[in-house]
């Protein structure tokens, strides 16, 4: 029973069909989630990360389109749920923190009624008790004078004021999965720390599951349990982050933690992966990371299947198929 | 000579921009005070009116202004008192022009956040049928549909909703594309909030500017309808106190009696006029990005 996952991403793909092309962002991933969990999506720009958590939220926009697989939250199909359904689901269910904060408050309406109008949706509780929740609330994300506050309107804030307010608003109806879009991108890099730190301890209260999505191997050492490497819409490798990190199993994940700088090394040019991404409506056949591998040979045209490395830890890459 | 046209155009520039930046802070009182007037006169008519506007008395007939203490504007043909017929004239085009308005912002606001927060074949049709609406040209659509009708003030309001709901639904829905698109909007997806409740506390509130401009705009041209209409004799039955239809009138005795069509036409071109500047005043103050563009 405890080991049943909240969530569970099974050969997802969601394509985005423009007038020319077909687009395969998300091109068949499989994942699971399990309680207290934080699992790290870690990518470049562009290779399905954030596509990913609209789907999970079945907010994919617009020209795109889930088309196979299924994702099961508490053991139901997500994809089978009607609008409804989902807006049940969401919010309280699944949540999600975006990007930017500064954006995320809707400018004419101060915090506190924000706050309020998540929480009114499935509590019936009077007005006054749900703005004490509120002042909780922000008194949890660590808000100086939360009374004051509830009524300052987000242009009165600072940015990483706003980043915790719209945490405080994602978690206002206890989701059992926070999904975390780079939600540190636009912060400087104190404030970062604290609010990784704020997620850590949101996690600990409310033994939330977090989809943790980054580029920064920094936050992922720091956040998470697990992580997924993504490259070109497919998980490359799948490990626990320590694992992952003494044991690099796929070139591609090998190529990007060489290309963090270290403190403790001191080179003046930090190794790159030489060339670009495929191009998404354009994939080669068999591997896509084959373009830009220095190991590749003549049975990467074939699509690699999935290696169990250790337990817990798998890679799609020929390689381990020698190795073997 | 180059050198010469530039620092004039700088010179003119400033100037032009220090005199916007004037009116930025200040209220324009002359418009508010016309607008004062106006709506005061269309409350207060019975009280105000020293003669009922439609009484007849062929003995005072024809009394140019100023020659009667009783008749300050002077009357006219029939001998119906024309500074009575113009203050119920007010109460007139003030009754007219905010009914058909409020019906026409809320037709065209719904219309207009539907359209564009859903998107699709909904927004396509809409957009069609808004499209086509507009096309028409007012006044004779106005025409067709008082042809049916018959005169009235019911009808006069109906024929200008049905010519300015499509502005309101043209214009916010370019609102609601970009407010839509905004994070919050999706914020408030990701949590769950209904459709209803976005429109109404996360969008609508974000285009309410815009729908005060354009109303204020759009006061001006309906009151110049409304006019237009009874001038031609389709909006209000005849002898009516209503100033397009005083001007309607007076035509036919602008060279004897011209004093029955002036003090209508000047009463429209002043409340017009005060609108606009109102109006134009409005979008300076509250939407800077527009006043940027200009």
């Amino acid at each position: 029973m405890q080991d049943e996952p909240i969530l569970k991403v099974e050969d997802l793909e969601t394509y985005f069909y423009t007038r020319t092309s077909v687009v395969k962002a998300v091109g068949g991933i499989s994942f699971e989630l399990r309680k207290g969990e934080t699992l790290g999506i870690v990518g470049e720009s562009g290779s399905g990360k954030s596509v990913t958590a609209w789907s999970i939220l079945g907010l994919v926009p617009k020209p795109g389109r889930i088309v196979g697989g299924s994702i099961l939250y508490q053991g139901e199909n997500l994809l089978e749920k009607s609008d409804a359904e989902m807006r049940q689901i969401r919010g309280r269910g699944i949540c999600m923190v975006m990007q930017n904060p500064l954006t995320s408050l809707n400018p004419v309406f101060n915090v506190g009624n924000q706050i309020v109008e998540t929480m009114r949706m499935d509590s019936n509780q009077s007005a006054s008790t749900l703005r004490e929740r509120a002042v909780e609330l922000l008194a949890k994300v660590h808000i100086a004078a939360p009374q004051a506050r509830l009524n300052s309107f987000p242009h009165q804030m600072s940015g990483g004021m706003r980043q915790r307010v719209v945490g405080a608003i994602s978690i206002s109806r206890s989701p059992n999965v926070l999904i975390a879009d780079e939600p540190t991108t636009s912060l400087d890099a104190t404030i970062q720390l604290q609010y990784l730190k704020l997620l850590k301890e949101i996690q600990a209260q409310t033994g939330a599951a977090i989809i943790f999505i980054t580029h920064d191997f920094g936050i992922v050492a720091r956040m998470c349990d697990r992580v997924a490497v993504m490259y070109a819409g497919k998980i490359v490798e799948q490990a626990n982050v320590m694992d992952l990190f003494d044991n690099p199993s796929h070139p591609y994940t090998e190529g990007l933690l060489r290309s963090v700088p270290g403190l403790d090394q001191d080179v003046d040019l930090l190794p790159s992966i030489e060339g670009q991404p495929p191009n998404p409506d354009d994939l080669p056949p068999g591997c896509s990371f084959a373009p830009r591998c220095s190991y590749a040979y003549d049975k990467c045209v074939e699509y690699p299947p999935e290696y169990l490395i250790e337990p817990d830890h798998v890679a799609r890459c020929w390689m381990r198929d020698d190795a073997n | 000579m180059a050198a010469t046209e530039g620092i004039a155009a700088t010179g003119f520039s400033q100037l032009w921009h220090l005199q916007r930046q004037l009116r930025q802070h200040r209220l324009p009182w002359i418009p508010i005070i016309v607008l004062a007037v106006l709506l005061v006169c269309a409350a207060l008519a019975p009280l105000l009116a020293p003669h009922d506007p439609r009484q007849i008395s062929p003995i005072n007939g024809q009394i140019p202004p100023g020659e009667s203490l009783s008749y300050p504007l002077g009357t006219d043909f029939l001998g119906r008192d024309i500074l009575s017929r113009m203050i119920y004239g007010a109460r007139t085009t003030v009754i007219i022009s905010l009914a058909s308005l409020l019906i026409g912002a809320v037709v065209g606001t719904l219309i207009g956040l539907v359209s564009g927060y859903h998107g699709g074949w909904i927004d396509a049709w809409l957009m069609r049928t808004t499209d086509a609406a507009l096309s028409f040209p007012t006044i004779l659509v106005a025409l067709v549909i008082l042809v049916f009708l018959g005169a009235g003030t019911i009808p006069v309001i109906l024929a200008i909703v049905l010519t300015v709901w499509a502005r309101f639904a043209r214009m916010i829905r370019g609102e609601v594309l970009t407010v839509k698109g905004q994070d919050f909007v999706t914020m408030a997806q990701i949590a769950g909030v209904s459709t209803a409740v976005i429109l109404w506390r996360h969008i609508f509130p974000n285009v309410l500017n815009t729908l005060m401009v354009i109303t204020s705009l759009l006061v001006g041209q309906i009151i110049l309808l409304e006019a237009a209409l009874s001038f031609l004799g389709v909006g209000l039955p005849p002898g009516s106190p209503a100033w397009g239809t005083m001007m309607s009138e007076g035509q036919d005795f602008i060279l004897d009696l011209w004093w029955l069509a002036l003090f209508p036409g000047l009463a429209i071109t002043i409340v017009v006029l005060a609108f606009n500047f109102f109006g134009d005043w409005l979008r300076d103050t509250l939407d800077p990005k527009m006043r940027r563009s200009q």
